[in-house]
């Protein structure tokens, strides 16, 4: 952000009002004010959201259609064409996406950095060929939107959705819960979108969500996000969840939180995110830092994210050096701390390659004592996200 | 048993015979969230008012506990330990941190009192 956010520059999602009664604590979070928990507190919600069902504001997340400049062709011809562009500037299988399938992928600077990390479907109705939906981060939103936005200026456009509201349903009770409200969308499959009515609101509806747990995120208007919110809400298994539970779900699930675990400096091989390189992309290369991408693929990383899993209680945050047996630094902890349903602590950071593999002891070191801890395997907890039948 | 103090940092402070038991406070303990951590310091280790001499891990973040006046640590609550949500659950009682041997008592009768501390609660 171009300045520090203050009281006054604080946006507001068209949930805040709902969020101030329903008790939540609000902080400074990516420019807007949201939520870091409600009364019940981080370590309920977040149990909570592992056995019922939580609600989670993530308006503040940058939506947008990309649409091509000048579609031609049918439905395929138009997909084929947007994909090729947004491929240009990632290196994720976006030509492959099935109409209603999502994939998770990332937007990389000429170094194979990492810009953001983000969502993108491809709609399943036909008048919405040759367009992609994109979900990406609030804290990087307008930067991502302007670089794409000049990256591919006069071939495709983007398009914002500043007037809908975003809200995650996450948990094992969120499908019957949901379901019940929107009949049909128990039908759908991980990673898909479809568009669903509620009370005569489109709602764009997305099988997916970042905890770890099966779920939905619903794209709807603002005007109709607290009538819609309150409904679900008077679910007796649905909670509010605010941000530090998104967050300790989100690392229980393995999963990177982008200006922690992953930013500019890191290349997806480093993160462990290889699995978002689709294979044909991998062959024809054509993605931006392909070459040093390629080259850690092909020789090696200096350095790969891993889980760790300190030996005692005492959780160890972001920041914290990690050293070696011989008390060497050999790297940094990216998000750190306690983990509710683990039970314990948990930490992600980076590594040498050579300390990498499950199992290796690694040292961590807390208010300058250190910590014994191993690296673990990622997710800290099984993931549960609905596969079809 | 003497009247309970505190501190600006939200600890509280009881001197019995001599020995100053102390915790953080209801407002401490309903900021920090719950507590999943604590770290207490070794019987015997002589603490400096406002020294560091405990830390208090939420799921979200590490907070220090001050030393609301100098001493010498002659028992600590392990049973916190064992089980940190004591601390929310007992702040003022069960969920006490460290026990100090009083060096100067007029460290004590300078802090706050019950209603000097609910004022600057409101205040904040």
């Amino acid at each position: 952000m171009a300045e520090p956010a203050t009281a006054e520059h604080l946006k507001r999602t068209p949930l805040y009002a709902l969020n101030v009664e329903l008790g939540g604590k609000m902080v400074p979070f990516a420019g807007y004010e949201m939520p870091v928990q409600f009364p019940a507190g981080i370590l309920k919600e977040h149990l909570h959201t592992r056995a019922a069902a939580g609600l989670f504001d993530v308006s503040h997340m940058g939506q947008a259609f990309l649409r091509l400049e000048n579609p031609t062709g049918d439905a395929d011809a138009r997909h084929a064409a947007i994909a090729a562009l947004l491929e240009e500037l990632t290196p994720g299988e976006i030509k492959g996406l099935k109409p209603g399938q999502i994939r998770y992928t990332l937007l990389l600077n000429d170094k194979g950095g990492i810009r953001d990390d983000f969502m993108v479907s491809r709609p399943n109705d036909a008048k919405f060929a040759g367009t992609l939906f994109l979900v990406v981060n609030a804290a990087t939103k307008d930067a991502d939107f302007a670089h794409i936005a000049a990256k591919l200026k006069g071939r495709a456009r983007v398009e914002r959705l500043e007037e809908q509201a975003l809200i995650a349903l996450q948990g094992p009770k969120a499908v019957e819960v949901f379901d019940r409200i929107v009949p049909g969308v128990a039908a759908m499959s991980f990673m898909t979108i479809a568009p669903f009515t509620w009370e005569r609101t489109q709602l764009f509806v997305s099988r997916s969500g970042y905890t770890g747990e099966d779920g939905y995120e619903i794209t709807l208007p603002a005007n109709m996000a607290v009538p819609f919110a309150r409904v679900l809400l008077a679910d007796k298994d649905v909670a509010p969840i605010g941000l530090g539970a998104r967050d300790s779900l989100r690392l229980e699930a393995g999963l990177c939180l982008y200006g922690h675990d992953i930013d500019e400096t890191t290349t997806p091989v480093e993160a462990n995110l290889t699995w978002a390189i689709g294979k044909r992309r991998k062959r024809e290369k054509g993605f931006p830092g392909a070459d040093i991408i390629m080259g850690q693929l092909f020789d090696g990383a200096k350095r790969l994210r891993v889980g760790i899993k300190p030996d005692g209680r005492a959780p160890a945050r972001e920041g914290a050096d990690i050293v070696d047996a011989s008390g060497n630094v050999v790297g940094r902890v990216t998000s750190g701390g306690f983990g509710p349903s683990v039970n314990g602590p948990i930490a992600m950071g980076y590594v040498r390659p050579d300390l990498a593999k499950d199992g290796t002891p690694l040292g961590l070191v807390v208010r300058g004592q250190t910590l014994a801890a191993k690296v673990a395997p990622l997710p800290f907890i099984p993931k549960r996200f609905h596969k079809p039948g | 048993m003497s009247e309970t103090r505190y501190t600006k940092d939200h600890e509280w402070v009881r001197v019995d015979g001599g020995v100053a038991t102390v915790g953080i406070t209801q407002y401490a303990a309903e900021q920090l969230g719950d507590v999943v951590f604590v770290e207490l310091p070794k019987v015997g280790k002589a603490v400096e008012k406002g020294g560091e001499a405990a830390v208090v891990e939420s799921v979200k973040a590490a907070s220090e506990v001050y030393a609301p006046i100098s001493g010498e640590i002659v028992e600590v609550n392990g049973a916190i330990e064992g089980e940190p949500a004591k601390v929310n659950a007992e702040p003022m009682g069960g969920g006490w941190f460290i026990k100090l041997k009083v060096k100067d008592a007029a460290e004590v009768s300078a802090l706050m009192t019950e209603a000097q501390y609910q004022d600057y609660v409101k205040g904040l």
